[in-house]
């Protein structure tokens, strides 16, 4: 085998000199000749009823070609946007989503008719003379509320908002008979716009002579946009072409579904026999692409005295939006993690799915994870204030340490150390003398804060044992690889790299697999008309030990081709050939050895072993045997300014264990990246609606505090090292671990600072006003408790 | 009515008849072809458009193309010299300081002036003097890092060396 040389390397990107050079290929930087522009009409209520379109008005505009409303679109798209099969099994309602409205809105934002113009600006002037005659509707905006019988209903004539109600795990008041203590809290999860620097953006070109569509679009998963959007739009996916991007400005989970504007764009192409292309712009993209989060936890946790955890009881309800998200009910995995990194005698969990007139929500950087995470964290904080118990004890009581260990949901935890990680958080962040100085400030009036976060996660989505009956779709994914005549590389894979560094990070891989320079290799993704027929996709931190799986398979197979050959051409027995470093030699002649690329030159010429086809490639597709387990330790250091409710973020630690690393320079930008999406939901943003009039109160970036350099604190990280057991590279995944981790540390931080004002528990985000009055209220209270005293 | 405009983008002179209402960052993008001046908001708060003006940060979506009369503009595209990169560009490729891409032009713009003006800044006016602009992929670490390590190859004499993040690697 090759020794390994360039996994574990800080190579640099080779994604870099062109994007730092100003020449990336981003979904705004692409014409097409004759092509037009597609404004969308979109609804400026939460829920009304169309009365009529009048359309004349913009027709006449400038520069105008056509406007299409339903009537124009309902005999050329099939069915509705997809919704997973399961996930959640006990689906109640699932209302269908066609991509643009025919007589009622259910969200601001829904379209309801398309401009297309010669230039960009003239569809939007002429989008603004669409006159659409609207009936207001009660608008169902709190999932509370919604949940209420007599509630108004998000689509007219629908039985009630339920999308689903799921119990995993039931009630039991036995379970709880052991616990000593029991605590109980409602956790909110505010909602919150992914904001990708790049939004959303389309360009279809439907040839109706050669009936064949090219659709570039900004996505994660260009095969699933063919395969969904294609089919609806009654294309064939040997008729369709997807290109993602060819460059994506960032994903974040928000473009890992077929979205309605390209099923729009791609009839408007077939129409108008033009190119379409649309372009999200921000304040569009807060409405009409999907939101993250947006649930309540209520949560019972019982533990005995000496800090044994007994039993845990979650009810999730999750604001779905107006449409269920195309893969909303993934989310109602916090349940299934709900227990985190410790061992409880009963979990009862159940997840309820509640309709409400907004965008839609879907997977957000971690999906379920995170929620799951600062559930169970703020879990163990409180139940350590109850009885007593430092945190970090308490966490150390309870840990999982035989692995695999298998969850009370039947889950199973590849590998793990989480006392480990624990361990080394502690010593870098001085634990001990922390604490000393927390007590010494709190004589002074000064209130600093410890937050721990020992998170574990799901991901490496996934095996298709499990996410073929979950998700409708087995998770695998595929690879092919190619080696040239004269001994070049060509890699193609099924997963979509826009941001994730998979063309450097992959091709460290194949260097390391076939013993070739890392230079010979060029890496493909993100267009279906190259490499295997079908990709899955990138989500759930599953590129590498899914997709990078895959591209090793393919490597090993074109070695073992390679090495049959070899054995001919240096007529020797195979199994007398050896394979290193990228030659092949006779056992005991390294000297007479032959290149991969010699072998590669021979495989597509004469004189080949019996029956041997030419060529040299191979397509493999990796199905995991189980998903994989990152894990870490996070240590955050606040202070919190009790007369302003300002928090000052003092320091962040994060030790993290991700497996096997192929670059880790890359694994820490993933983290950096992802513990910052997750203090700002700790501290930061938060979407508004107006609960009356259904209106998004925070609809431009002025009104939503995405974080800047300037409100970001030093990282510390650091790692450990517990190769994964379902994968032969030992890897697990990193692009979400710092989401899940770190909005429970900053949050159990602010409660631990608090504590003296006897406030056990503070809601996302914390804000300065939110600390302020929290603390006001404790202050008043505690007041009034000494007033009754007197 | 159009209005001419007479500008000059990265050293090459252009002129041009354009509406009064379009922007410059337009301008640049639809007209010019210069597509490395990226568009990531439409309320002025992502600073992905940011060109420099006569020498001075400015974010493209700011201004009317034909408030360019006469200035001299410098884009991304105007940065690396005889194929070689500028030293901001080198930095952002050195210390990892992208990843998505998307943000970046617009970020080597902004410390580009913040350099001009303040050759030798502390880590603090780093970050105050890029708090225009958003990134959503590298949480500020590595872009922070990346122009501390250009301001040292550009010659700042007493920038900070970019430190590594990681204290402790491996178990």
């Amino acid at each position: 085998m090759a020794v390994t040389t360039m996994i574990g390397a800080r190579i640099h990107r080779r994604e870099d000199p062109r994007l730092v050079s100003g020449h990336g290929r981003f979904i705004d930087d692409m014409t097409r000749p004759h092509m037009a522009f597609m404004t969308v009409v979109r609804s400026p209520y939460a829920h009304a009823k169309i009365r009529s379109i009048d359309a004349s008005e913009a027709k006449k505009a400038p520069g105008v070609h056509a406007v299409y409303t339903y009537a124009d679109f309902k005999d050329h798209i099939t069915g509705g946007v997809p919704v997973t099969a399961a996930f959640v099994a006990e689906k109640k309602y699932v209302p269908n989503q066609f991509p643009i409205a025919h007589d009622e809105v259910v969200y601001q934002g829904e379209p309801v008719a398309v401009v297309l113009a010669n230039e960009s600006g003239q569809a939007a002037d002429a989008a603004l003379l669409v006159k659409v005659d609207y009936e207001p509707l009660a608008a169902v905006m709190d999932i509370e509320k919604a949940m209420e019988k007599g509630s108004p209903t998000v689509h007219l004539g629908a039985p009630d908002n339920i999308g689903w109600d799921l119990t995993y795990s039931p009630d039991s008041p036995e379970a709880f008979k052991e616990a000593e203590v029991v605590v109980k809290e409602r956790i909110l999860q505010q909602r919150l716009f992914p904001i990708a620097m790049e939004g959303r953006g389309v360009v279809a070109e439907y040839d109706g002579y050669d009936k064949h569509l090219t659709l570039w679009t900004s996505t994660q998963i260009p095969h699933f946009v063919r395969l969904f959007v294609g089919t609806a739009c009654g294309l064939a996916e040997s008729q369709v072409r997807v290109i993602a991007g060819p460059d994506v400005g960032g994903g974040f989970g928000s473009k890992i579904r077929p979205y309605v504007e390209e099923y729009l764009a791609v009839i408007a192409s077939k129409l108008s026999s033009r190119p379409v292309k649309w372009i999200e712009g921000r304040s569009e993209n807060l409405v009409a692409t999907t939101h993250g989060r947006g649930q309540i936890f209520d949560i019972e946790v019982g533990a005995k005295k000496d800090g044994t955890l007994v039993a845990l009881k979650v009810t999730q309800y999750i604001d779905l939006g107006g449409y269920q998200g195309v893969f909303g009910a993934f989310q109602a995995v916090a349940c299934l993690l709900s227990g985190g990194a410790y061992r409880w005698k009963h979990i009862a969990a159940r997840t309820v799915g509640v309709l409400t007139n907004k965008t839609s929500t879907d997977p957000y950087r971690g999906a379920g994870r995170p929620e799951a995470t600062h559930l169970v964290e703020r879990a163990i904080d409180l139940v350590a204030r109850e009885i007593g118990m430092d945190p970090v004890e308490l966490r150390r009581k309870n840990f999982a340490t035989e692995f695999p260990f298998t969850n009370n949901f039947g889950l199973v935890y590849d590998s793990g150390n989480y006392g480990g990680t624990l361990d080394k958080a502690l010593e870098l962040a001085n634990y001990k003398d922390l604490r000393r100085e927390q007590e010494a400030l709190r004589k002074q009036g000064r209130y600093l804060g410890i937050g721990l976060s020992t998170w574990i996660e799901i991901c490496g989505l996934g095996p298709s044992a499990a996410t073929a009956p979950a998700a409708g779709v087995a998770l695998v994914e595929s690879s092919q690889v190619r080696i040239h005549p004269t001994g070049g590389v060509s890699v193609y894979v099924g997963t979509h790299s826009h941001g994730q560094s998979h063309d450097t990070t992959f091709a460290q891989i194949v260097a390391d697999t076939l013993g070739v320079p890392y230079d010979s290799i060029e890496m493909h993704h993100g267009d279906t008309a190259e490499g295997p027929a079908m990709g899955y996709g990138t989500y759930g931190s599953r590129s590498l030990a899914v997709g990078g799986m895959s591209i090793r398979m393919s490597c090993l197979k074109v070695v073992d081709k390679a090495k049959k050959l070899a054995a001919h051409i240096l007529e020797a027995d195979e199994a007398d050939v050896v394979f290193d470093q990228g030659r092949f030699h006779v056992k005991g002649s390294p000297e007479k050895a032959k290149a991969l690329g010699e072998i590669a030159f021979a495989s597509y010429g004469a004189g080949l072993p019996e029956g041997m086809e030419q060529g040299l490639e191979a397509v493999s597709y990796f199905d995991p045997p189980n998903f994989t387990w990152p894990f870490g330790a996070h240590i955050c250091v606040v202070e919190v300014d009790p007369e302003t409710g300002a928090v000052d973020m003092r320091k962040y630690i994060a030790v993290d264990d991700c497996g096997n690393v192929i670059n880790p320079m890359v694994v820490e930008g993933q983290l950096h990246g992802g513990i910052v999406q997750g203090i700002a939901q700790a501290l930061f943003e938060e979407v508004v609606y107006d609960d009356e009039s259904g209106q998004l109160r925070t609809g431009t970036l002025t009104d939503y505090l995405v974080p800047t350099a300037n409100e970001i604190p030093e990282l510390v990280l650091a790692s450990t090292v517990t190769p994964s057991p379902s994968n032969a590279l030992g890897v697990k995944g990193i692009g979400e671990a710092g989401t899940i981790a770190s909005s429970a540390a900053v949050i159990n931080a602010i409660c631990d600072a608090l504590a003296p004002f006897g406030i056990k528990h503070v809601d996302m985000p914390a804000s300065p006003d939110r600390l302020w009055k929290q603390i006001q209220q404790a202050r008043e209270h505690s007041n009034g408790e000494r007033g009754a005293r007197k | 009515m159009k209005h001419k405009v007479a500008t000059t983008v990265n050293g090459s002179k252009h002129e041009h008849e354009v509406e009064p209402r379009l922007l410059l960052v337009h301008y640049l993008r639809d007209v010019l072809g210069l597509t490395g001046t990226h568009i990531g908001c439409d309320t002025s708060q992502c600073g992905a458009c940011t060109i420099l003006v006569d020498g001075k940060a400015v974010k493209s979506c700011t201004m009317f193309a034909v408030q360019a009369e006469g200035r001299s503009l410098t884009t991304i595209e105007g940065m690396a010299k005889d194929g070689e990169l500028h030293p901001l560009q080198q930095a952002f490729w050195d210390e990892h300081g992208l990843q998505c891409g998307y943000c970046t032009p617009g970020f080597i713009m902004a410390a580009a002036y913040l350099l001009d003006q303040n050759p030798n800044p502390t880590e603090d006016e780093i970050r105050r003097g890029l708090e225009g602009n958003l990134c959503r992929c590298t949480g500020y670490v590595n872009i922070v890092k990346s122009v501390q390590a250009a301001a040292k190859t550009m010659g700042g004499a007493h920038a900070k060396p970019a430190e590594s993040q990681s204290a402790v690697r491996g178990s």
